[in-house]
């Protein structure tokens, strides 16, 4: 069952082949241009096709205070116009020429791409340096397109309890850095965000030597240099460009603790995150550690330890898991979550769930699962290498989380290395300590659990 | 700049129809008669299969709604002589992945395994398909799941809005109710009832396969027999055609919720129809993703009124519908369906301009060999293919057929498909200056 996706959406959970779709590194071509700008070609000759992005070292976790959601903002008015383009031509032009378009936007980086025939690829690079520099922004734009994204607000958090609940244990979870701010920004902060909030982001951020460009697919490294040097090369870079420096954690002194309820939460569930480091450049090392922590204990659930004492041989819960991903610039977490089976409590889910993990921690690693674990990672090297997309994306967000190329193609090999031992150590170092944990309830105001707290 | 810079594109739009992806398409047959699609790629080691039987949950026996969906869910969670735990290692320890999926007119299994180790894969897979066991401690497991959904789709404006549209739309027929069945029926079912249920969906009569990847036409045909000989040879009748019964007008579910939630339609086309062709592209034009599509220009871009607004040509196997959906703010909901109402009644009176055809057109093209890409996606669209009776050398033909609708097709289908006073628009929320019909 994909209960995980129906109810969990917002936690991040991700299958084990994600995280790890690193290239056969026979493929991939890296140089720079002389302003600064990264490339990354990667080539696949099987299909007349390329995917051409381009992704800059700026997200939402760079924003400036009270400007929350400006990242996500600017990203919607990068289709507007351009000195040389109209207002919603770009994405005209790529579907007039077969072509897919998109952006996104993260804490750490905001990306671009477009999906199309090979031999469109010097046009999506003479529209996309365009819009790097030129954009032309009016108040119309502002107005409209902000009521725009207030909707898309309203459709992925205001109306969803679960989302509304993420962004709270968020809020709790980092005391200082910003990625306790949500990526689309606070509703009030966003309603009030202008055209000089949205330029000074722009001409602050959006320049080659904080870009990088990655085409993947059925092209040449040769050629395209050569374009990229056209269209890319000749824009001009930001001189004083500083180092990302974001307002770091404090020492955490205090567990927290949260309840969230709305009527119209149907299934209560008990979640606890703990911040715990990110892959870092030249030491991944303690990251793999995690990545594997979270499959052994709470992957998949018919073989994961969570899924194998409360999904199956107490039945407690109906889904549990365990979620973490190594790829942010600055401190991430790892978090645990058990939805219970009807009748439990969401306090005595927490005990059942910290029982769970004692007895992960003392029972040691099964070595059984570790090795079928390794070897679903050296498969997904080869089934990675079908999708040319995802291989251009795992490219891009490493480089603008704080990666290098030769961290990227590292990946697969330190994976490999970590040992039963690496991840109990690291399994013990992380639950150790509550106070850097952040553990939320959800649920209805109408359950026994919130009725009962009421009366007390 | 402009001047020069549009030149550029219309030079790059003559050679659109240039890049296509090159799939040959072979049939492969097996000693039993088991047919396959398959695309021969022996460039990565490892196959993609797809497997699909027709009929799907609308399959269901009178009063056991939920048969088949629990059954289908509960195909990996014991088999043979493994539970749910022993068969998910055994898959691991292959790297290999399996799942096993419902909708209304299939059921779906999509495999993906490593050329080293195909047979082995393909012994536990088939231990899936012809030997589960549905026992009880696994039906009681994921029986608590699907309540679980089931509960939660109670109180999801999106899922009310599309259980209630399906509701008014479909009557009397399976499409009416959810794959999931009720929190009642699913408490009802039996192990008896999954057995019934899989001799119902999962025959040789209603069989469709396509496989790409590292794989002989030769190996395939032996790895048919050896994966799906044993099946029932047929099953369940299929559903009766739906009778429609939708109404013009608005329902609204009041449900306390900052945005609400609009579906809207009436009928549509089959996909058989020989205006389907016009029909896709006058959709594209009308309510595609792009921001070019008229209802996203008008909806979102002129007046920001959403963040997403689209329209669907929803051809099932018993009925056609074309649909859409919208949501919006409390306060602006009304104005979206008001602006969606216009834009619809518009289209139909003053039909598309040659240059939105031709872009459509000119889009729609260039995007079809971006489809191919890679072992899953081409099985998953060759079993499409062969559900919807297409002949096997289609794909060369298929944008041939997209660049022969005229201007005259287009409009013609746009008034005579296009009936804005026949939508009908369910929506979930507390919508400001909108009122539940009749």
């Amino acid at each position: 069952m994909r209960l995980a996706s129906l109810m969990l959406a917002s936690l991040l959970w991700m299958p084990l082949t994600a995280a790890t779709t690193a290239a056969a590194a026979d493929n991939v071509t890296t140089f720079a241009l002389d302003n600064g700008m990264e490339v990354v070609v990667i080539e696949d000759h099987r299909a007349p096709v390329v995917v051409h992005m381009v992704w800059y070292r700026a997200g939402a976790a760079d924003e400036d205070p009270g400007k929350s959601g400006i990242a996500h903002f600017l990203e919607h008015l990068l289709f507007k116009a351009t000195d040389d383009m109209e207002a919603g031509v770009f994405s005209k032009v790529v579907a007039a020429n077969g072509g897919r378009d998109n952006a996104f936007t993260s804490y750490d980086y905001t990306a671009y791409f477009q999906r199309v025939a090979a031999d469109r690829l010097e046009l999506m690079m003479r529209m996309e340096s365009d819009r790097m520099r030129d954009l032309r922004l009016t108040e119309d734009d502002i107005e409209t397109e902000r009521n725009v994204v207030l909707e898309e607000r309203n459709q992925r958090t205001e109306n969803d309890p679960g989302s509304l609940f993420g962004e709270q244990r968020m809020a709790a979870q980092y005391q200082n850095h910003p990625y306790g701010i949500p990526v689309i920004g606070w509703k009030h902060e966003v309603a009030q965000l202008g055209l000089d909030d949205a330029l000074a982001y722009y001409q602050r951020f959006y320049a080659p030597n904080n870009a990088v460009l990655v085409v993947a697919g059925d092209v040449y490294p040769d050629e395209v240099k050569r374009l990229a040097e056209t269209y890319y090369g000749v824009l001009e870079p930001t001189k004083d460009l500083t180092a990302r420096a974001r307002p770091t954690e404090p020492p955490h002194r205090a567990e927290r603790r949260l309840v969230f309820e709305d009527p119209r939460v149907a299934q209560p569930y008990v979640i606890r995150t703990y911040l715990a480091p990110e892959r870092d450049s030249g030491a991944q090392e303690k990251a793999a550690a995690l990545t594997l922590l979270s499959e052994l204990l709470g992957g998949n659930p018919a073989t994961s330890f969570l899924g194998q004492q409360l999904q199956f041989d107490s039945q407690d819960a109906v889904y549990t898991g365990a979620f973490y991903s190594g790829l942010s610039l600055d401190d991430t977490t790892f978090g645990v979550v058990m939805v219970p089976t009807p009748g439990i409590s969401l306090s005595e889910a927490e005990a059942k769930l910290d029982a769970a993990i004692a007895q992960f921690l003392e029972a040691g690693i099964d070595e059984e699962q570790l090795a079928r674990i390794k070897a679903q990672l050296r498969a997904s090297e080869i089934y990675g290498r079908d999708s040319v997309q995802s291989l251009a994306r795992t490219y891009g967000a490493g480089l603008t989380s704080g990666l290098t190329v030769a961290d990227i193609q590292a990946w697969p090999d330190v994976l490999a290395a970590v040992t039963s031992d690496d991840i109990l150590q690291a399994a013990w170092a992380l639950f150790s300590d509550r106070k850097v944990a952040v553990t939320g309830y959800l649920r209805s105001p109408t359950s026994p659990e919130a009725a009962s707290q009421v009366s007390q | 700049m402009i001047r020069s810079f549009i030149t550029t594109f219309v030079a790059f739009l003559m050679t659109a129809h240039t890049a296509f992806a090159a799939v040959e398409i072979q049939e492969v047959t097996s000693k039993s008669g088991i047919k396959a699609w398959l695309v021969e790629e022996h460039s990565i080691p490892f196959v993609a299969l797809e497997i699909r039987f027709k009929g799907g949950a609308s399959l269901d026996a009178e009063g056991k709604r939920g048969a088949i969906n629990l059954m289908t869910a509960l195909l990996e969670e014991g088999s043979g002589d493994m539970d749910a735990q022993a068969f998910a290692q055994a898959r691991d320890a292959l790297a290999a992945d399996f799942s096993f999926d419902v909708n209304d007119d299939s059921l779906q299994i999509s495999a993906r395994f490593l050329t080293d180790t195909q047979d082995e894969a393909i012994a536990l897979l088939r231990q899936a398909i012809l030997k589960p066991l549905f026992e009880q401690s696994a039906i009681d497991r994921v029986k608590s799941q699907v309540q679980s959904i089931i509960a939660s789709d109670l109180k999801d404006p999106n899922s009310i809005a599309s259980e209630t549209f399906a509701r008014l739309a479909y009557g009397q027929h399976p499409y009416a109710s959810n794959i999931n069945g009720t929190q009642q029926s699913v408490a009802a079912l039996t192990q008896a009832d999954l057995f019934e249920a899989k001799d119902r969906t999962m025959a040789l009569d209603r069989l469709y396969v396509g496989a790409s990847g590292d794989i002989t036409p030769d190996a395939l045909a032996f790895l048919l027999d050896d994966l799906l000989l044993g099946l029932p040879e047929s099953g369940a009748p299929m559903p009766a055609q739906v009778t429609q019964s939708l109404q013009a007008g608005v329902t609204v579910v009041p449900f306390e919720t900052p945005q609400s939630v609009a579906l809207f339609g009436h009928n549509g086309l089959s996909q058989d129809d020989p205006d389907f062709f016009a029909a896709f592209i006058l959709n594209t034009i009308l309510g595609g993703s792009g921001f070019e599509a008229r209802l996203m220009k008008e909806v979102r871009e002129e007046r920001g009124l959403t963040y997403g607004i689209g329209s669907y040509l929803v051809p099932k196997d018993y009925a056609a519908m074309y649909l859409g959906q919208v949501s919006s703010a409390n306060d602006r909901i009304a104005e979206a369906v008001e602006v969606t109402k216009q834009v619809w009644a518009d289209t139909a009176r003053n039909g598309v301009s040659e240059d939105e055809l031709s872009r459509a057109q000119t889009y729609l093209t260039g995007a079809y060999p971006l489809r191919f890409d890679g072992n899953g996606p081409i099985a998953n669209i060759m079993v499409g293919m062969q559900m919807q009776g297409l002949p096997i050398d289609y794909i060369p033909t298929r944008n041939d057929k997209v660049e022969a609708v005229t201007l005259e097709d287009v409009n013609r289908v746009a008034a005579e498909l296009l009936r804005a006073d026949d939508l009908h628009f369910v929506v979930v929320g507390q919508p400001m200056g909108l009122q539940s019909t009749n």
